[in-house]
């Protein structure tokens, strides 16, 4: 079983997010950038489909920043090839990504057959569409999103779907099919930094020119900013033992004491 | 702006969903500002009834046919796109829910046009869409024109109240015919609720733990608290994909919609699908150690320190009030 996923880095919201001097994209300078987390579980779905079928996992991504560090991390996890499309801006609207990877998969040898391509569901910076479905739609494959659950065998993925209040559902889709992965069905596995530093060490990113794609997109950001908010919370302050006190004294107020 | 705004409306197992009626309230504004009719499009199998709950659009297209029985995205992707092909409405607003997000994002792929996605509120102005989308978790916000024809937008839950787009009226319905042909992707069956140890939705008292909870054993912490309340312990998506609640617990845009009297939020930062499951609860308070986090906007009272500190701080207090 041969899989082929998908991954890009995207800004880590756990740091503060600034707007840039042209106010219609995030202040680059002193972004820290981390794998998309559904990417993250698209990889370790590949790795437990791979775990339990054999084959080979291999990774395709646009160039970027710290891109690489994604890479190997996910070289040292288990994935056994890293090809990285250079030559072009990080930054893509979906529709030439989709162009960029459509060629790239069509193009460079030993990508494809495979059985399955998985990708995040989607990114959180993503504003134009998310790419699984326009790729399965260029290649002509099956595509399911907000995947949980993955079964494979004998040119069949059974998929699980999650809709709301804890239903989902079940689907039968031929392969070879795109998949966007909501959530493998294990956490994602944690690799030891020696690990990532081997991996560094022993094995390649393969890059390969862009191809030449027309640049496409209907979609253009005018301005971007912080969130306006019409309300915020009202905030306690103190030590621990004072802010407790202080939100009793609030539900006692409420009457849920 | 040529050509009519119309809504995907959502039947979810025989019910029209509530961001249907959020669509229209929305939907409505965007056909004022373009001086089109809004047109709400229902796509089923034996679900016209359902067509006339849709009385504040001006009129109503439902599309009746034994492959739109299941939830196929593919089948009601391609019923729109005949549909669009046809009829030409000037944009279509479609659900962001994980029920119809795929419709939309296969149904722009057909087209070649792109799916705007995230998008909580939208104009219309001078002949252009101008949508609000929310990134990076709810921390930005972009300010996006839309020049694809027609644009393809997919709506946030909880964009406008659901009071707003209902209607005693009666809806104008016109029967459309679509051609379906055998989906590469079958649907099998429904998967239901796990049955949970406890019933989230019924809890008047909860605490949510989110990722800032760090470890498993921290989720003692919580259940302290929860115990104390009287209440339950939930999560946001990273704890249950951990593996550290069941997915029973889970409150978002996957998991439940709770509306508890009291939401204490441990290390949630805020994305707009975990928001989406929770905002509606009476009272909220959010710790989080991260003064600019998105909660802090949609908490009625915020902490901002270790929650780590505070839950195992307030359960002593509460303990000692309570004797
Ligand atoms: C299709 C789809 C469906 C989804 N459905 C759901 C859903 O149903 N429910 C859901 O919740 N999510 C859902 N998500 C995921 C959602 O986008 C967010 O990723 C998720 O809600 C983030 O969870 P979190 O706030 O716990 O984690 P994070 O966003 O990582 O936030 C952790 C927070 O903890 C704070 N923190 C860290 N340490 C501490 C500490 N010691 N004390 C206090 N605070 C601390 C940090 O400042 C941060 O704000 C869905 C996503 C997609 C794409
Ligand atoms: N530049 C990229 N490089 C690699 N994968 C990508 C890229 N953009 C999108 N993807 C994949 O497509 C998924 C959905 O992203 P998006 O279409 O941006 O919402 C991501 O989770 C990735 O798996």
């Amino acid at each position: 079983m041969d899989i082929l996923v998908l991954m890009k880095v995207v800004p880590d919201v756990v740091e503060e997010l600034e707007v840039g001097s042209d106010g219609k994209s995030l202040d680059t300078s002193f972004l820290r950038t981390i794998i998309n987390e559904r990417d993250d579980h698209a990889l370790e779905q590949a790795l437990l489909l791979k775990d339990k079928h054999g084959g080979k996992v291999t990774l395709l991504t646009l160039d970027a920043p710290d891109i690489d560090d994604v890479l190997f991390t996910a070289l040292a996890k288990g994935a056994d090839r890293a090809v990285k499309i250079c030559g072009v801006e990080s930054v893509q609207s979906t529709q030439t990504a989709v162009k960029l990877f459509g060629e790239t998969i069509a193009k460079t040898p030993g990508l494809l057959p495979v059985d399955l391509i998985l990708t995040g569901v989607s990114a959180i910076d993503d504003l134009d569409g998310l790419m699984a479905a326009p790729i399965a739609q260029q290649l002509g494959w099956p595509y399911a999103g907000v995947v949980t659950q993955v079964a494979l065998a004998d040119k069949t993925a059974t998929v699980i779907k999650e809709f709301a209040g804890g239903v989902r559902g079940e689907y039968e889709v031929p392969t070879p099919a795109v998949l966007g992965i909501q959530a493998a069905e294990k956490p994602p596995r944690y690799v030891p930094v020696a690990k990532v530093r081997a991996a560094m060490k022993s094995q390649t990113i393969e890059s390969v020119d862009a191809p030449a794609v027309e640049a496409a997109t209907t979609v253009e950001v005018q301005q971007m900013a912080k969130p306006q908010v019409t309300g915020h919370a009202e905030m306690l302050e103190g030590s621990p033992e004072e802010v407790a006190d202080k939100i009793c004294e609030l539900l006692a107020k409420r009457g849920l004491l | 702006m040529a050509g009519n705004i119309w809504i995907i409306a959502e039947a979810w197992r025989g019910q029209v969903s509530e961001i249907t009626f959020e669509l229209l309230a929305l939907g409505r504004e965007v056909a004022g500002q373009a001086g089109a009719p809004l047109e709400a499009v229902l796509l089923g199998s034996n679900a016209r009834e359902l067509a006339q709950k849709l009385g504040a659009a001006d009129s109503v297209l439902y599309a009746d046919n034994a492959a739109l029985a299941d939830p196929v995205p593919e089948n009601f992707a391609t019923a729109l796109a005949q549909l669009i092909k046809e009829k030409q409405p000037a944009a279509v607003l479609v659900p962001l829910t994980n029920l119809s997000v795929d419709v939309g994002v296969v149904l722009a792929a057909q087209l070649g046009v792109p799916f705007l996605n995230y998008c909580k509120d939208l104009k219309a102005e001078g002949g252009n869409l101008t949508a609000t989308c929310v990134l990076y978790g709810g921390k930005m916000e972009a300010t996006v024109t839309a020049s694809a024809k027609p644009a393809i937008i997919g709506i946030l839950p909880g964009a406008r109240p659901v009071e707003q787009g209902r209607s005693d009226k009666a809806a104008t319905i016109t029967d459309v015919a679509v051609t379906l042909a055998a989906p590469k992707v079958h649907f099998k069956r429904y998967l239901e609720s796990e049955a949970g140890d406890v019933d989230i939705t019924q809890k008047d008292f909860l605490v949510a733990v989110g990722r800032g909870i760090q470890t498993k054993d921290n989720l003692d912490l919580a259940e302290d608290l929860a115990a104390t309340l009287g209440g339950a312990v939930c999560g946001s998506r990273p704890v249950i994909d951990q593996g550290w609640l069941g997915l029973s617990r889970q409150v978002g845009k996957s998991g439940m919609l709770v509306k508890p009297k009291l939401y204490v939020m441990l290390g949630i930062s805020g994305a707009p699908e975990h928001v989406e499951g929770m905002k509606g609860s009476q009272c909220i308070i959010a710790v989080n150690t991260d003064a600019a986090a998105p909660i802090f906007n949609v908490a009625h009272y915020g902490v901002v320190g270790d929650a780590l500190e505070v839950a195992p701080a307030l359960t002593e207090k509460i303990k000692a009030r309570k004797g």
